[in-house]
């Protein structure tokens, strides 16, 4: 009988393991893909310093190294089962079924598919990339940067709320970091293709966080990156491989074209697959939004519904990498509370 | 005298016919020029005959009713075939008894209590009358049973009454077993009963029956037909006479306008309010019953519809199938939105910035292609296209390549009659100058408009499924059958619409293995994207969706084809398998 049980190797997942070990319990992770690190591996720089995700990725490969974590790479879990006794069964993709006193579902999001939003031609036209596939080329940047269609862009535009507040696209919430990134994004893409004019078009900027709104103001005074605030209604693509963007300037009140040659879509963050599962097999409460419920909003985001089923990170909702540390160091303690009770 | 119990049906019988006399005439009237002169045309034709044969088949017998709903359709038909025989036969009996036709209208009504004496043919008559009386009543039982408890004619919901509807109806219950008694007791005293009259009688006999009882019977008989004649006009039962005329004028070729006018009141006058539209009404997968079509239709009655009932509506126009007097309820509700909407205010002035010109080709273009707003917005639809019609050679003038006009149909769904003129005028005069022969469209919102509101004079219009078929038959392109299952949602407005349900299939078969759905074709369900419901909130269109989502991934396809832009964008957020329009499924099963 293992004490923690933390589903996911992510950064949550690994900062709830880090700190539970060091509090004196036995944990185990179990991550679905081959590396630990979840989506920071495909991250390139980190709001709001523009500090190289690897450093990130890199302490946390060190601390997990130091205390020898056990984790079951490449293992997904099929079933959360609850036994009578209050402990939990905990069955996978290989054959291994786990007996934990407690279990932490650190699995995280996934981001929205964009092919949803077919009017922006993601996966159509070939210089539409989602903000992921934009960090994973920045990552492997190698030299000059091109466009899909091997051309230094002149013109680039960042559209914000792909797959967030739109309830046309099934999801109705704000999933809050994409503002800042686009803004991260935009500021780097100047940085590097200095000659290039770049537009966000947004619904509204959330810079809430320390720094955000400091590196707003920065990219329109330092940086001259546009704001135009309205949504995007469709994308057509001319001979060239450039795109054209009927856009509406709300502020101007009028409709307007953009063309570009390069369209970034800032798409949201999505309950993953693996939530509805866990909601079949244990019963486990979901807020509208698919994401999971937190028992209490205030003083007891880390627990759920079910009594020794604890969340870490993004599993409960869109977070930053602070507040998912935050939060995976908060369950670690709200865990350590729960094992000494019982 | 004793004969003066003949008067409230007597008075009840002038009222009526004064009060239908008045409101038919204004109704005829006021229906414009021409749809009079149709009348005059049309009346010395085969029209007139067919509209007779209808108003037998669907007001006497009501044959939709009874094939949607046996238990329904024997009712309806009971009072109303059953009534009509017997006014029918009551003359005959009439004439055997007194050598002509020209009676008080009252004698074949109260014939048993006038004659207690043989004539040639009485014990054939009477017992046919009996035999009819039970008909009648049988269908009445029926009639108690539904108020009661509509769930044994498996509706899930009658309509709502007002006091006129009430009074005409306690009337109508009323009317056959008074009449039963009546007969009954006269049979008890003068012994001129059939079989059932007398086995009534039989009892009456027993609790030693009086004339003056038999008087009260008769009084209670001809007030209960009185009732029910002064409340028809008032109530729903003004159905019964307004369906027939409905019947002659629809024969007659009169079409609804957008404009409310005499000939939608005759149609709103025509409903029976059999209820059938509301059980095949989709919103109630969301719990919504209120709107569906017989109460829009009894509110313009009363005139009190609101405009949250009037735009709560997907017109997907399947109450329109089912409907068995055959009322235009999507184009009534459309002209009630047209009634009840501001003019919205636009001079459309970004028309005049669009470019003048219709593009051309050089030479004679066999196609002109406008791809409509919904099409822009799915791209991969309008790249299938293009990638087809090059592939075919096809000649073409794409008109909205850059730039273009809104097709005008969501407007005119909205209400919006005016403004959507505005736009047909613009699109319409390009069309005609582009000079080819065919209109090609990838949506059915727009094929719907262009096709309704567009006189386009001699270019045919063609959505891409009938199209592409053509383009298949003529070898001009050839498609490979893959191993996928499909399954094919119908849309609204193209199949229900426009009447487009064989092409698509065709050509999916083509591609691959067509499986049916449980319910398509002509009751194929809304996706739940339709634009002509303006009030109804995201949650509850998804939970529409998922029901029809439901009944078309049955059988588990690989597909979901479709053949209209709207409808693939409302599904692919709700599914995990492939979403795919015609276009695509064609362009790349391409050879």
């Amino acid at each position: 009988m293992i004490d923690v049980l933390i589903i996911g190797g992510g950064i949550a997942g690994i900062e709830t393991a880090c700190s539970l070990q060091d509090l004196g319990y036995e944990t185990v992770i179990v991550e679905k893909e081959r590396t630990i690190g979840g989506h920071l591996n495909n991250w390139d720089t980190l709001f709001p310093t523009h500090r190289p995700a690897s450093e990130v990725l890199e302490y946390y490969t060190e601390e997990t190294r130091k205390r020898a974590l056990t984790i079951y790479l490449n293992t997904y879990v099929t079933s959360i089962i609850k036994l009578d006794d209050g402990t939990f069964e905990v069955n996978t993709s290989r054959d291994v079924i786990f007996h934990s006193k407690t279990v932490v579902i650190a699995s995280g999001y996934s981001l929205f598919n964009a092919e949803r939003k077919e009017e922006y031609g993601y996966k159509i036209y070939d210089n539409v990339l989602t903000s992921a596939d934009l960090e994973k080329k920045l990552k492997t940047l190698n030299g000059e940067f091109k466009t899909p269609t091997d051309k230094v862009p002149e013109k680039i535009a960042f559209i914000h709320c792909v797959g967030s507040r739109d309830e046309k696209s099934g999801n109705h919430y704000c999933s809050k970091l994409c503002c800042v990134t686009a803004v991260k994004q935009a500021i780097h893409m100047k940085q590097i293709c200095p000659q290039a004019d770049i537009f966000c078009c947004y619904m509204d900027l959330r810079m809430y966080g320390p720094g955000f709104e400091e590196m707003y103001r920065e990219a329109q005074e330092k940086y001259h990156i546009q704001f135009i605030r309205g949504r995007l209604s469709e994308v057509g693509e001319n001979a060239d491989g450039t795109l054209q963007l009927k856009v509406e300037d709300t502020l101007a009140a009028r409709p307007s074209k953009i063309k570009v040659d390069m369209l970034v879509l800032m798409v949201g963050m999505e309950s993953p697959q693996s939530t509805a599962l866990f909601k079949e097999t244990c019963g486990l409460q979901c807020a509208p939004n698919r994401f999971i419920q937190p028992n209490d909003h205030h003083i007891g985001s880390n627990k759920t519904n079910i009594d020794g089923l604890f969340t870490a990170g993004t599993s409960i909702g869109p977070m930053s990498i602070f507040d998912t540390i935050n939060h995976a160091k908060a369950s670690a303690i709200t865990i350590k509370n729960y094992l000494s009770r019982n | 005298m004793e004969n003066y119990f003949i008067l409230p049906f007597t008075l009840g019988m002038i009222t009526l016919f004064v009060i239908l006399f008045i409101k038919y005439g204004l109704w005829i009237a006021r229906l414009s020029h021409i749809d009079k002169l149709r009348i005059i045309q049309c009346i010395f034709t085969r029209r007139t005959w067919d509209a007779i044969v209808e108003s037998v088949m669907e007001g006497l017998l009501h044959r939709s009713i009874f094939k949607r709903n046996p238990l329904l359709g024997y009712m309806h038909m009971s009072l109303a075939f059953g009534w009509f025989l017997l006014i029918v036969v009551g003359h005959i009996e009439g004439f055997l008894c007194y050598g002509t036709f020209a009676n008080a209208p009252w004698i074949p009504i109260f014939f048993q209590y006038f004659v207690h004496y043989q004539f040639p043919g009485e014990r054939i008559m009477t017992n046919l009358m009996d035999f009819l009386l039970l008909f009648i009543l049988s269908g009445v039982l029926l009639a108690y049973f539904k108020r009661l408890n509509s769930k044994i004619f498996g509706i899930k919901k009658t309509t709502k009454l007002k006091p006129f509807d009430k009074m005409a109806m306690i009337a109508l219950w009323f009317i056959f077993p008074l009449r039963l008694f009546a007969e009954s007791a006269t049979a008890a005293l003068y012994g001129n009963g059939g079989f059932l009259t007398n086995s009534v009688a039989n009892l009456f006999i027993l609790i030693h029956v009086t004339p003056t009882m038999e008087s009260i019977l008769w009084w209670a008989y001809s007030i209960s037909l009185g009732l029910f004649f002064v409340g028809m006009p008032f109530s729903r039962y003004m159905h019964i006479l307004t369906e027939v005329l409905f019947i002659f004028l629809r024969h007659y070729g009169i079409k609804l306008k957008k404009q409310f006018n005499s000939y939608s009141r005759i149609q709103v006058y025509s409903c029976s309010r059999c209820g059938v539209c509301i059980d095949v009404c989709q919103m109630h997968v969301a719990n919504i019953s209120n709107n569906q079509s017989v109460y829009i239709l009894k509110n313009i009655r009363d005139q009190n519809l609101t405009d949250r009932k009037l735009y709560n509506c997907l017109l997907c126009g399947r109450c329109e199938q089912v409907c068995p007097v055959k009322i235009n309820l999507n184009d009534l509700r459309i002209s009630q939105r047209i009634r009840a909407t501001k003019e919205y205010n636009s001079d459309y002035a970004f028309l005049q910035s669009l470019p003048n010109e219709t593009p051309t080709t050089g030479k004679q273009p066999e196609v002109i292609y406008f791809a409509g707003c919904m099409t822009h917005m799915t791209p991969g639809i309008k790249k299938s296209i293009v990638k087809v019609l090059d592939k075919a050679n096809v000649n073409y003038i794409f008109m909205d390549k850059e730039k273009g006009a809104c097709c005008g149909r969501p407007l005119m769904l909205a209400g919006q009659y005016e403004a959507a003129k505005k736009l047909i005028d613009f699109n319409r005069k390009k069309i005609l100058e582009s000079g080819a022969p065919v209109l090609l469209v990838s949506c059915p919102i727009c094929y719907k408009v262009f096709r309704d509101d567009y006189e386009l004079g001699q270019i045919t219009i063609k959505h891409h499924s009938e199209y592409f078929l053509e383009l298949v038959e003529q070898g001009r392109i050839s498609l490979k059958k893959s191993n996928s299952s499909i399954v094919y949602h119908d849309p609204c407005e193209l199949g229900r619409g426009c009447n487009v349900y064989e092409q698509p299939r065709e050509l999916l078969k083509k591609t691959g293995t067509l499986l049916s759905a449980k319910q398509e074709k002509v009751m194929s369900l809304c996706c739940s994207g339709s634009l002509g419901d303006l009030s109804l909130s995201m949650p509850d269109r998804n939970v529409i969706k998922a029901e029809t989502l439901k009944v078309l991934l049955q059988k588990n396809p690989d597909v979901l084809a479709t053949a209209c832009p709207l409808c693939k964008k409302t599904f692919v957020k709700g599914v995990n398998i492939q979403v795919k329009d015609i276009a695509e499924i064609v362009a790349n099963a391409m050879e």
